[in-house]
C-alpha cells in the first residue's frame, strides 16, 4: 500500500489501456501514458496516430471506449472541457477561437467559467502575462495583434484557471523563431513550477531541445517511450513513421523562360477592417520553377491567395496573367479551365467542406474542369457518383490519405489527411500552375515531406508553382526563388541559393532591402 | 446555477432519424394535457383530432386539399433553408401567385380555352417568383436582412389582395360582397377523381417532390444549394456565386408558392376572396423542418400537418373546443422539433456556481509571489 502510493504519487496523470473506436478504426489502441509532475512531456506521432483523439479524450470532448485515466492516483471520468478544466487540465488550441473585434480582456472574460469584471481579468492577465513573460496588453484589439501575440492569450487565459497540467498542440506551427524561443522560456519557467505540459508538435528539433520524454504514437498505438534528448531528429522521425522519414528532393532551379504566373502592379484595397492591403505586387512564376513566398502571417497571404485565386477579383484584366491569359476579370471556374489549381490555407470550410464527403469535396473543385467525366445528363448536370468515387479514390491511394470508412465526411479526417487530399485533388489533374496558401500547417513530419515532394515533382514536370509559406524550413526545402511579403507589400523575389534565414528575418520584419531605396508605396503608407 | 447547451461530439444516427417522431409523440402528449386542463376527455378530443378525419372519405379529399399547398410552399423553402436563404414570406408569394394568376379568369372572364389553366400556372409562378425576388434582391445587393423584408411583404401582399377584392375587381354581379367573379369552368382546377374535393394541386406538389428530391440528391445544382448553405467560402471557392444563389433559392420557392396559390384559388375556392389562406406559407415553414428538408419526407410531413387543419375543425365541431387548437398543435409540433433537432447536436449541462474563492483568485502564478 505505502509502496503503490509513493509509485502513484509521482504522476499526475496515468493512462491505462485506453481506447477509442471509431467504426472499424481503432483511433487509440491500448494507450499507455504517465506524466510527472513538472516535466515537459512530448506527444509525438504521424496524421491518424491518434493524438488528436487522445488529447480530445484528455480534455473530455470524447469519451473513451475503455481504460483508464487516472488524475493523482485516483480514476477519474472527465466527460466536458469543464470538468478538464476544474480537475486542472488545461488546453491551448492549434486554432484560436478568439473574437477580433473585442480585446484581450474581453475575449479571457467569454471563456471563463464564471463572471468576472474586466478591470479584474485585465489585472490578473497583465501579473501573469509578466511573471511568464509573456507581453500582452489587455486593453488591445485582438485584430491589431500577430498571431504570437494571440497564442498568448490563449496561454493567459488557459493559465488564469490554474492548471495544472497544460496541453499545447501545435503551439510553434504559427511563431516567428523568435517568438518560438519566447514560447520556449515561458515553458520552462512553468515547468519549474512543478506544472507538467503535454508538448504536440512535429518539430521534432523543437521536441529534442525542450521535452524531458516522449511518447511515440503510431496506428493508435505507443510504439515508443523515449528521452528526446538521447534521440536524433532521423530516429524520432523514424518512430514515427515506422521507417525513415523521406527527405525532400530538389533540383536546382529549372526554370525556363515560359511565365506561366504574371502578376503586375497588383493593388487590391481591403475588403474589411482586419484584412490588409495589397501594394502594387509584382512576380513571375516560371515553368519548371517553385517561387516561395514567406512572411508572417496576417501580412496579406491571404488576400493574395484570393487574388490569384480569382476568388476576389483584381482591378483590371491584365493584373495576372495565367498562361499569357489576362485573368484579372475572370473568377476562379475560369482559372481552373486555364490549367491552374489552387490549395487555400484553410481546409475546413475553405477547401473543403468538412459535413460533406472526400467524394463530394473532390467536385467541390473540379465539377468544371472534369464535366466531361463527372457530369451527364447535358443541361441537368447530373453527378457520376461512380466515376467521382474513383477519381476520389485514385487521389487517396496517390497521396496515401489514412481515413476511417469508405468515403468519411472531411471532417472525420485528421489535418494532415485532408491536407494531402486536398493538395492531391489539385495534383491530380495535373495543374499547370499550382498556387498553395501554408501547404503543411498543421501537418505531421511524414505527410509533410509528402506534400512537399509532391510540390517539387510537380514543377519538375514543367508546371509552375507558387508556394505561399511561413515555415522557413519548408521554404528552403522547395524553393527555387523567395520573395517576402510584408504588410501587403512583396520583396523582389531573389535564388533561393543566395538567400540567407536572416535576410528573410529581416525582410519578414519590414526592413527595406539593403541598397534599395523605400519603394514608392511608401507615401501610401503614411496615412 | 447556470444552464448551458454544450455541443455534443458525436450525434446520434438513430435519434436523427427518431426526432421528427419523438416530436409527434410529445406534441400529443402536450395535446392531451391541454385538452384535460380544458376538462376534455383527452383520449377522445385526440380522436377527433387525429384519428376520425382519415375515416371517411369526403374528410381523405380534404386532406388532400390541405396537403397540396403545404407541400408545395415547403418542397420550395426546402431548398432556400439548404442553401441558407431565410425565405419566411411563402404566405405573400402564395397570395400574389393567386393574384397574378387570377388575372386571366377575373379581368378576361369570358374566355374559355384549353389555354387558360397552362396560362394561370405559369403567370402564378411568375408571379409568385417575381414577388419573392424583391427580399431577394434587397439581400444579395444591400445585404438586407431577407427574414424581415420578406415576413413585411406578406402583410403588404395580404392588403393587396384585400384591396383588389374590395375594390376593382369585385365581382359587379356580387352584391358588393368582397369577392371577385367566380371563375369559369375553364379556369377551374380538375379534380384527380370526379366527385371529389382533391384537385391536381396535391399532384404538382408530389411531382414538385419528387423533382426536387431528384435536383438535391444527383444533380450539380443540388450540390451548389449544399455547398453554399454549408459555408459561403468553400462555395467561393467551387466558383459558385452566394449572390446568385440567393435570387435562385427565392425565386424557385416563391415559384412553388404561387402555384400553389393558384392551385388553391382554382382547385378549392373558385374565386379570390379577402383571405384565401388559413397560414399556409407559414405552417409550411414547420412541413419543411418536419420533413428535414428533404423534400421526400416534406410530402409526410404536409399530410402530418393537414390532419392539424382538419382536426381543429373537427375538434371544434364534436368536442366545442375553437378551432385555434389548431394552431397550438402546430406550433406545439414545431417547438418540439426544433427541440428534438438541439438536442441532438447539444446536450443540456446544469452548472453549479464555482466554488468559494473563483478560479480567477487563484490564478496568481506562484512566481510572482516566490
Amino acid at each position: 500500500m505505502q509502496a503503490s502510493a509513493t509509485s502513484e504519487g509521482d504522476r499526475l496523470l496515468a493512462l491505462q489501456e485506453l481506447t477509442k473506436t471509431f467504426g472499424s478504426l481503432r483511433a487509440c489502441d491500448g494507450v499507455d501514458l504517465d506524466i510527472r509532475p513538472g516535466e515537459i512531456h512530448a506527444l509525438l506521432g504521424e496524421n491518424g496516430a491518434g493524438k488528436s483523439t487522445l488529447v480530445k479524450m484528455l480534455f473530455g470532448v470524447l469519451a473513451p471506449d475503455g481504460g483508464e485515466i487516472r488524475w493523482k492516483g485516483s480514476p477519474v471520468a472527465i466527460t466536458s472541457p469543464f470538468e478538464a478544466r476544474q480537475l486542472g487540465i488545461g488546453m491551448v488550441f492549434q486554432h484560436f477561437s478568439l473574437f477580433e473585434a473585442l480585446t484581450v480582456a474581453e475575449n479571457i472574460a467569454l471563456s471563463l467559467d464564471e463572471t468576472v469584471s474586466i478591470a479584474r481579468i485585465a489585472d490578473e492577465a497583465r501579473s501573469l502575462s509578466q511573471a511568464y513573460g509573456l507581453p500582452l496588453d489587455p486593453f488591445a484589439h485582438v485584430a491589431d495583434l500577430s498571431v504570437g501575440e494571440r497564442q498568448r492569450i490563449e496561454i493567459v487565459r488557459t493559465l488564469l484557471q490554474k492548471p495544472e497540467l497544460i496541453i499545447l498542440d501545435e503551439p510553434t506551427s504559427v511563431l516567428t523563431p523568435q517568438e518560438a524561443d519566447r514560447l520556449f522560456e515561458t515553458l520552462e519557467t512553468l515547468r519549474g513550477e512543478g506544472k507538467s505540459i503535454l508538448y504536440i508538435s512535429h518539430r521534432l528539433d523543437e521536441v529534442r531541445r525542450i521535452c524531458d520524454r516522449a511518447t511515440v504514437l503510431r496506428h493508435g498505438k505507443v510504439v515508443a517511450a523515449c528521452d528526446p534528448r538521447a534521440e536524433t531528429v532521423a530516429s524520432l522521425a523514424g518512430l514515427m513513421v515506422g521507417g525513415e522519414v523521406a527527405t525532400v528532393t530538389n533540383s536546382p532551379n529549372a526554370g525556363t523562360d515560359q511565365a506561366l504566373l504574371e502578376v503586375a502592379h497588383l493593388s487590391l484595397p481591403s475588403r474589411s477592417p482586419f484584412a490588409v492591403t495589397l501594394r502594387d505586387i509584382d512576380l513571375t512564376v516560371r515553368r519548371g520553377e517553385v517561387l516561395a513566398i514567406a512572411g508572417v502571417a496576417g501580412n496579406g497571404q491571404s488576400e493574395l491567395f484570393d487574388a490569384l485565386s480569382g476568388e476576389v477579383l483584381a482591378g483590371t484584366p491584365d493584373v495576372i496573367r495565367i498562361g499569357g491569359a489576362a485573368v484579372g476579370q475572370k473568377g476562379i471556374t475560369q482559372r481552373r479551365l486555364l490549367g491552374a489549381g489552387f490549395v487555400p490555407e484553410e481546409r475546413h470550410g475553405h477547401g473543403a467542406v468538412s459535413q460533406m464527403r472526400l467524394s463530394d469535396n473532390m467536385v467541390l473543385a473540379r465539377h468544371r474542369s472534369d464535366a466531361g467525366t463527372f457530369l451527364a445528363g447535358g443541361i441537368l448536370k447530373v453527378l457520376k457518383r461512380g466515376a467521382i468515387a474513383k477519381a476520389a479514390a485514385r487521389v487517396v491511394d496517390a497521396m496515401d490519405v489514412r481515413k476511417s470508412g469508405d468515403d468519411p465526411h472531411a471532417s472525420a479526417l485528421s489535418g494532415g489527411n485532408l491536407q494531402k487530399f486536398i493538395v492531391g485533388r489539385e495534383l491530380d489533374r495535373k495543374p499547370v500552375l499550382l498556387v498553395v496558401n501554408q501547404p503543411t500547417w498543421g501537418v505531421d513530419a511524414g505527410a509533410a515531406s509528402r506534400i512537399r515532394q509532391a510540390l517539387v515533382d510537380l514543377a519538375r514536370s514543367g508546371s509552375a508553382v507558387l508556394v505561399i509559406s511561413q515555415d522557413l524550413d519548408e521554404i528552403f526545402e522547395v524553393a527555387h526563388r523567395i520573395a517576402v511579403i510584408h504588410h501587403g507589400r512583396l520583396s523582389a523575389p531573389e535564388p533561393a541559393a543566395s538567400m540567407s534565414r536572416e535576410r528573410i528575418g529581416l525582410l519578414m520584419g519590414g526592413a527595406a532591402p539593403d541598397g534599395a531605396s523605400p519603394g514608392p508605396g511608401e507615401a501610401a503608407d503614411a496615412h | 446555477m447556470r444552464i448551458e447547451l454544450e455541443k455534443r461530439p458525436e450525434r446520434s444516427k438513430l435519434f436523427s432519424i427518431l426526432s421528427p417522431f419523438i416530436a409527434l409523440g410529445l406534441t400529443l402528449i402536450a395535446g392531451a394535457i391541454l385538452f384535460l386542463s380544458l376538462g376534455k376527455n383527452p383520449v377522445e378530443a385526440l380522436f377527433f383530432f387525429f384519428i376520425d378525419p382519415l375515416l371517411y372519405g369526403w374528410s381523405l379529399h380534404e386532406l388532400a386539399v390541405k396537403a397540396a399547398p403545404l407541400i408545395l410552399i415547403a418542397v420550395g423553402l426546402s431548398v432556400c433553408f439548404r442553401s441558407n436563404n431565410w425565405n419566411i414570406g411563402a404566405e405573400g408569394q402564395f397570395v400574389m401567385g393567386a393574384v397574378a394568376g387570377s388575372v386571366i379568369p377575373v379581368v378576361f372572364h369570358e374566355w374559355q380555352s384549353l389555354l387558360v389553366l397552362p396560362l394561370m400556372m405559369i403567370s402564378a409562378m411568375l408571379g409568385g417568383a417575381a414577388y419573392a425576388a424583391i427580399p431577394a434582391l434587397l439581400k444579395a445587393r444591400l445585404n438586407t436582412n431577407e427574414i424581415l423584408s420578406s415576413l413585411m411583404l406578406v402583410y403588404v401582399a395580404q392588403l393587396f389582395l384585400d384591396w383588389l377584392v374590395r375594390g376593382p375587381w369585385r365581382n359587379p354581379e356580387g352584391f358588393n360582397f368582397p369577392e371577385t367573379r367566380n371563375f369559369n369552368a375553364s379556369a377551374i382546377l380538375p379534380e384527380i377523381v370526379d366527385g371529389g374535393r382533391a384537385h391536381f394541386g396535391l399532384v404538382f406538389a408530389i411531382i414538385a417532390a419528387l423533382l426536387t428530391w431528384f435536383m438535391m440528391r444527383h444533380t450539380l445544382k443540388g450540390f451548389e444549394i449544399a455547398v453554399l448553405g454549408q459555408s459561403q467560402r468553400a462555395g467561393r471557392f467551387a466558383g459558385f456565386s452566394a449572390a446568385r444563389m440567393v435570387i435562385f433559392a427565392f425565386l424557385f420557392s416563391g415559384a412553388l408558392a404561387g402555384l400553389a396559390g393558384i392551385s388553391e384559388v382554382s382547385g378549392a375556392i373558385g374565386q379570390l376572396r379577402p383571405v384565401i389562406s388559413p397560414g399556409y406559407g407559414f405552417t409550411a415553414i414547420i412541413v419543411a423542418f418536419l420533413g428535414r428538408l428533404n423534400p421526400l419526407g416534406i410530402v409526410a410531413a404536409g399530410l402530418v400537418l393537414a390532419l392539424t387543419y382538419l382536426g381543429g375543425e373537427a375538434a371544434q365541431i364534436s368536442i366545442g373546443v375553437s378551432d385555434k387548437v389548431a394552431r397550438l398543435f402546430q406550433g406545439a409540433l414545431l417547438f418540439f422539433v426544433l427541440a428534438c433537432d438541439t438536442l441532438i447536436h447539444y446536450r443540456i449541462r446544469i452548472r453549479r456556481p464555482a466554488a468559494a474563492g473563483s478560479a480567477i483568485a487563484d490564478a496568481r502564478p506562484q512566481a510572482e509571489t516566490n
